[in-house]
């Protein structure tokens, strides 16, 4: 008889383990994405799909690299750092070709008061009119220029 | 295995080739990237917020938000004069666009535009049951739309409601710190929209950031701070009656 008659019992749960390890390791592996943990404990390709997004505002820079004359009329006066876009909306389309999309002159009648109407919850010392009061009905552009809004070359009044 | 010098010579190179490869890792997502030189957060001077909605406009452009949901929003507040527990707050369409003249007299008002603050320890990223809402490396809180369920947690996770259920895809959305735009060197379609500087990206990681100068000299405060969820959305000139 020999000392370790129980052996085979010993053997199949042995045997369960390993094909239970070894299923586990399968599932994991097929179930789990391949970029997992690349960055972090989340799917790395979820960060492939969020910056493949695309991008609708082109940046005041690119802007500037073909319309220096306008950068430069800005730079003189009080809206020196109200970028492009602000105003104009988003052109990332217009530089990619700026031939065939022409962006819209944005409307004045709209446009100015969207900053410049009156409200006690603006900050102190913030340029702000009652438009009726202030242009009788003329368009704001009659007397400021938007690049450069003030009266005078320095752009103040 | 014995080895012969003429082995180990000739072994010594390969495993210094292999150890490069491991240390080198794998490449990341976007290629002039790199994730570990950044720590996004942003700024938001309340004293130069004009509420004109430019950013709450700019972002629904950007990012396809629909409409009536908000990635980021302009919050109006009134406060009497001692009742800080009580101010009076509108938002019509976000702040989208801006606001009419206010009808209550006397008191102090101020504008206050809210976004995702990008915690550092987010409730919303531990509440997720499938690990769908996580931090990235460079301190942006996203989230995998395609392995979100939509079950709401995180929405509700959130102490500043800055998460919504988006009504055509169906999980969870918020701002990404315009994560497509800040990987290419841009900044954020909010802070380029904005007529007056109250929005300006801050990447904390990077010394020649001007918010290092700015968070010195200036009395920053961050919204819940007694939450400890490490907001990195900093507010100038943040009155105590704001929530």
């Amino acid at each position: 008889m020999s000392k370790f008659r129980d052996s085979a019992h010993l053997l199949r749960v042995a045997a369960v383990f390993i094909l239970g390890t070894l299923a586990f390791v399968a599932l994991r592996a097929a179930v789990v994405p391949k970029s997992f943990g690349r960055y972090g404990p989340f799917r790395g390709d979820a960060l492939a799909t969020i910056t493949s997004h695309p991008i609708a505002y082109a940046g005041h820079g690119t802007c500037e690299a073909c319309h220096p004359d306008v950068q430069e009329t800005k730079a003189k006066g009080v809206h020196a750092r109200v970028n492009c876009e602000s105003c104009h909306g988003p052109l990332a389309k217009h530089t990619e070709d700026p031939g065939s999309v022409i962006p819209v002159l944005p409307e004045v009648a709209s446009l100015c008061v969207r900053c410049h109407s009156q409200n006690s919850a603006k900050p102190v010392g913030f340029p702000q009119v009652d438009a009726k009061e202030h242009s009788l009905g003329q368009p704001c552009n009659t007397c400021h220029k938007p690049h450069s809004p003030g009266f005078d070359e320095g752009g103040k009044k | 295995m014995i080895l012969n010098r003429r082995q180990v010579l000739l072994l010594l190179p390969a495993a210094a080739a292999a150890w490069e490869f491991v240390l080198a890792g794998e490449p990341e997502a976007a290629p002039n990237y790199n994730m570990s030189e950044h720590w996004w957060g942003m700024l938001l001077d309340i004293t130069k917020c004009i509420g004109c909605g430019s950013c709450v406009r700019a972002c629904a452009m950007e990012n396809d938000v629909p409409d009536g949901y908000f990635r980021t929003w302009v919050e109006r507040y009134h406060v009497s004069d001692w009742h800080l527990e009580n101010p009076q707050v509108d938002s019509p369409k976000g702040g989208k666009d801006g606001f009419p003249p206010a009808e209550t007299a006397g008191g102090k008002n101020f504008f206050v535009p809210k976004l995702c603050n990008h915690c550092a320890d987010s409730p919303c990223t531990q509440v997720c049951p499938v690990g769908a809402t996580f931090g990235t490396p460079d301190g942006v809180t996203l989230i995998d739309y395609d392995y979100c369920l939509g079950c709401r947690y995180c929405i509700q996770a959130c102490p500043y409601g800055c998460r919504f259920f988006h009504p055509t895809r169906h999980t969870a959305d918020k701002c990404t710190l315009c994560y497509h735009r800040i990987t290419k060197g841009l900044t954020t379609a909010c802070c380029e929209a904005c007529p007056t500087g109250a929005r300006q990206l801050a990447d904390l990681k990077n010394p020649k950031d001007p918010i290092h100068d700015f968070l010195k000299t200036h009395t920053v405060q961050v919204l819940k701070p007694n939450l400890a969820t490490g907001a990195k959305v900093f507010y100038n000139g943040l009155d105590g009656s704001v929530r």
